[in-house]
């Protein structure tokens, strides 16, 4: 589904991916790991099509098409979805109206007729049950005044009502107590199925006792040191990024 | 990368920038006492009018120029103005809709203007004011079944000169400001709207404004009285021509609303702004002002500002009825030069009044964009209520917003609130909305429509939905 050959990308003249190669296949899980700095957030803004990140060298192909080449809003009515780290306020717009906007916009480019109020509505309060969103979240303006939290889970509620093919998820752990945390694993395990790939960009292996991958990736300095299975974050777990630091920069980026 | 995409500032273009050609019957530039005696006497006017509008020259002739708006413009040749011009017909002005010049009315289908009797359905009946004069008001009879006035102004000076002498200068007296007194000199034409008591005006009654001649002025004044108990819905939409200079537009609106009256007053103003580099545009110098005269009366202003190069404009209320209700919701959009100075005036005098005010001030380009505004609580408000809420957007680094409130309490039962917020269309909101499928554009207009709701929901339905649009529009090429 998605082929990452020798990606590099700066942010400011600053190299910050540095060969970037990864495959991934429909109906796999794949996680990436990482210190603080490594990068791992600049792979996701680099295939959301994210103003400001400029790629150097190598190339995304999406089921066979060039990634690179698509303007954002372009990429997610393909399918690719992001999940923010931080995801924005939008004071004003009310939630539900945005995200008809979204599924209506998918939908037309796919040449399907938009979605009527009703069954919009019957789709959202079906997903919102997913993610134990109050039908109150979705009449506020988006994201405005929610906790830390409640951002998260409409991140996976979007994901839920847009139907990606290829979500990636950017620390959508961090800041999550473990009830959250459960909440939002559990709407994520719910899409998987054998047409849908995920990218879990994560910092701690929390995550992954409850979104289990088929494959972990170790993100230090801008490139994947190693991949393994799901053993391979306990491992980390247990010896740290800086047995990975190839040129010690990662350590001690970690380590600061 | 990042704040190009939101400094780029691209052409959308003015969509009622024609020229329609008909023959003009114009008065050359220049303004002395004669001049006011010609306009009069071109519109056959008694004598205590042309008295009227000579004591307003005089009052003018004294007064400074005011500068104390925060807009910058040169100096105005007010010699260089012809202070009237007519689309040139028959004697007497058209009798029915049928007689009005077909360019005309091509101008009117044009600006999408449901001038004939079609509108009916629509609900709306149109008073159509092409440069100086009023050249047709649909629905005239369908009104009057009911006792409802609604004609030009000329018109109005005829057929019922005692009231518009009991109410003409009333709200705005004719030295009350510099531009109100030189309206009050030159006016030509205008609406007219009297609502008897008890009547609930059965259709929203609109005016359509246009400036098409060259180097003229539009001076027009709108009257609309609502008796005792009765409501009214007023609508007025402006546009102009492009042209490469600057035209002036300095109008009088005054509302009086009697005993448990209504007034809501909507307007959708998109005279022409200029071009890019700030050449050309309307010069929108307008004097807004309603009277909450008798108990329990209510004036609502909506405002939605998108057009000229430079606003000067303070629809307010004068709230003397004890337990009136004062209103104003505005969105004042400037981009590429544009200026506005707008805001409202709350003046609480009568006991428990009550006033609310909503702005939203979008700036982008090197749009400059200033909230003004008075509340201001008399000895005699007892219990008076204000809140006031101001929100400015900015878009790109060039553009400015400012704020400027007045408040005056005088009575220590009032309650005065004040809000103010300003923020700013972020790079990182147009990504967010985009990586969800929707474009940068549809982006822009969906967080401004955000920002802007609360104005928008004041406005009736079918003016919303033009006032989306309208901004939509001029906002194209906000961001890339």
């Amino acid at each position: 589904m998605i082929e990452i050959s020798n990606l590099h990308a700066s942010v400011d003249d600053r190299e910050i991916l540095r060969g970037i190669d990864l495959r991934i296949g429909a109906g796999e899980v794949h996680a990436v790991m990482g210190p603080n700095g490594s990068g791992k957030s600049t792979l996701a803004n680099v295939i959301a099509g994210r103003p400001g990140y400029t790629v150097t060298a190598g190339q995304v192909l999406y089921r066979g098409r060039d990634l690179l080449e698509l303007e954002p809003e372009e990429r997610a009515r393909e399918g690719v979805f992001l999940a923010f780290q931080y995801p924005v306020e939008i004071p004003g717009v009310n939630n539900l109206y945005f995200l008809k906007a979204a599924v209506n916009a998918i939908r037309k480019h796919r040449g399907e007729a938009e979605l009527d109020a009703l069954d919009f509505m019957e789709r959202v309060q079906a997903r919102a049950g997913l993610v134990k969103m109050d039908e109150a979240f979705l009449k506020r303006p988006v994201n405005e005044g929610f906790s830390g939290g409640e951002k998260k889970r409409n991140e996976i509620l979007q994901m839920a009502v847009l139907e990606p093919t290829f979500a990636v998820l950017d620390e959508t752990d961090s800041g999550l107590d473990i009830d959250a945390l459960k909440v939002v694993a559990d709407g994520v395990n719910a899409l998987r199925n054998p047409e849908r790939a995920f990218l879990v960009i994560t910092h701690y292996q929390r995550l992954l006792d409850y979104i289990v991958p088929d494959v972990v990736h170790v993100l230090v300095d801008g490139r994947i040191v190693e991949s393994g299975g799901p053993e391979l974050a306990l491992a980390l777990e247990e010896r740290g990024y800086g047995a990975f630091g190839r040129h010690g920069g990662a350590s001690r980026r970690a380590g600061a | 990368m990042s704040s190009e995409t939101l400094e780029r500032l691209a052409d959308s273009q003015y969509e009622h920038g024609f020229v329609t050609d008909v023959e003009q019957d114009t008065v050359p530039p220049g303004l002395d006492e004669d001049v006011i005696r010609l306009i009069s006497a071109k519109k056959g006017e008694p004598d205590w009018l042309l008295e009227w509008r000579l004591e307003a020259f005089r009052g003018w002739q004294q007064m400074p120029v005011p500068a104390w708006a925060h807009v910058h413009y040169p100096p105005i040749d007010f010699q260089a103005i012809s202070y009237y011009s007519a689309p040139k017909q028959g004697s007497d002005g058209p009798k029915s809709l049928d007689e009005i010049d077909p360019e005309i009315k091509k101008t009117y289908d044009r600006l999408g203007i449901p001038l004939a009797e079609q509108a009916f359905l629509a609900g709306v009946a149109v008073d159509a004011v092409f440069d100086s004069v009023s050249v047709a008001t649909s629905y005239k009879g369908k009104l009057a079944e009911q006792g409802i006035i609604f004609c030009s102004f000329s018109e109005a000076v005829r057929e019922h000169p005692e009231l518009v002498r009991q109410y003409l200068g009333s709200v705005v007296p004719t030295r009350d400001n510099y531009y109100a007194a030189l309206n009050s000199a030159v006016f030509s034409d205008g609406s007219f709207v009297y609502i008897p008591k008890g009547v609930r005006c059965p259709m929203e009654l609109s005016t359509y404004f246009r400036i098409n001649a060259k180097n003229t002025g539009q001076f027009e004044r709108t009257l609309i009285v609502a008796d005792e108990g009765a409501y009214v819905s007023y609508l007025e939409g402006c546009t102009a021509p492009m042209r490469d200079e600057n035209q002036l537009h300095a109008a009088v609106v005054e509302l009086v609303a009697l005993d448990r009256a209504t007034i809501k007053y909507s307007t959708v103003q998109n005279w022409y702004p200029g071009d890019k580099d700030g050449r050309g545009g309307i010069y929108n110098f307008v004097t807004k002002r309603g009277l909450c005269k008798g108990v329990k009366s209510k004036i609502s202003w909506t405002q939605v500002e998108t057009g000229s190069a430079i606003t000067w404009k303070y629809p307010s209320c004068i709230l003397r009825g004890d337990d009136s209700v004062g209103e104003f919701y505005s969105v004042a959009l400037t981009r590429d030069r544009m200026q506005a100075d707008t805001g409202t005036k709350m003046i609480h005098i009568g006991k428990r009044t009550r006033s609310t005010i909503v702005s939203k001030g979008i700036s982008a380009g090197h749009g400059q964009n200033a909230y003004r505004g008075l509340v201001k609580i008399m000895p005699t408000a007892e219990g008076a209520r204000n809140y006031s809420q101001c929100d400015s957007l900015l878009m790109g680094a060039a553009c400015g917003a400012h704020t400027f409130p007045y408040v005056e309490v005088q009575n220590p039962t009032a309650q005065v609130e004040h809000e103010a917020t300003t923020s700013k269309v972020s790079d990182d909101q147009i990504f967010y909305l985009q990586s969800r499928g929707i474009a940068a554009e549809d982006a822009v207009s969906l967080i401004v429509n955000g920002f802007c709701k609360e104005v928008f929901k004041e406005l009736p339905m079918e003016f919303a939905v033009e006032a989306q649009k309208l901004l939509e529009i001029k906002l194209e090429g906000s961001v890339g």
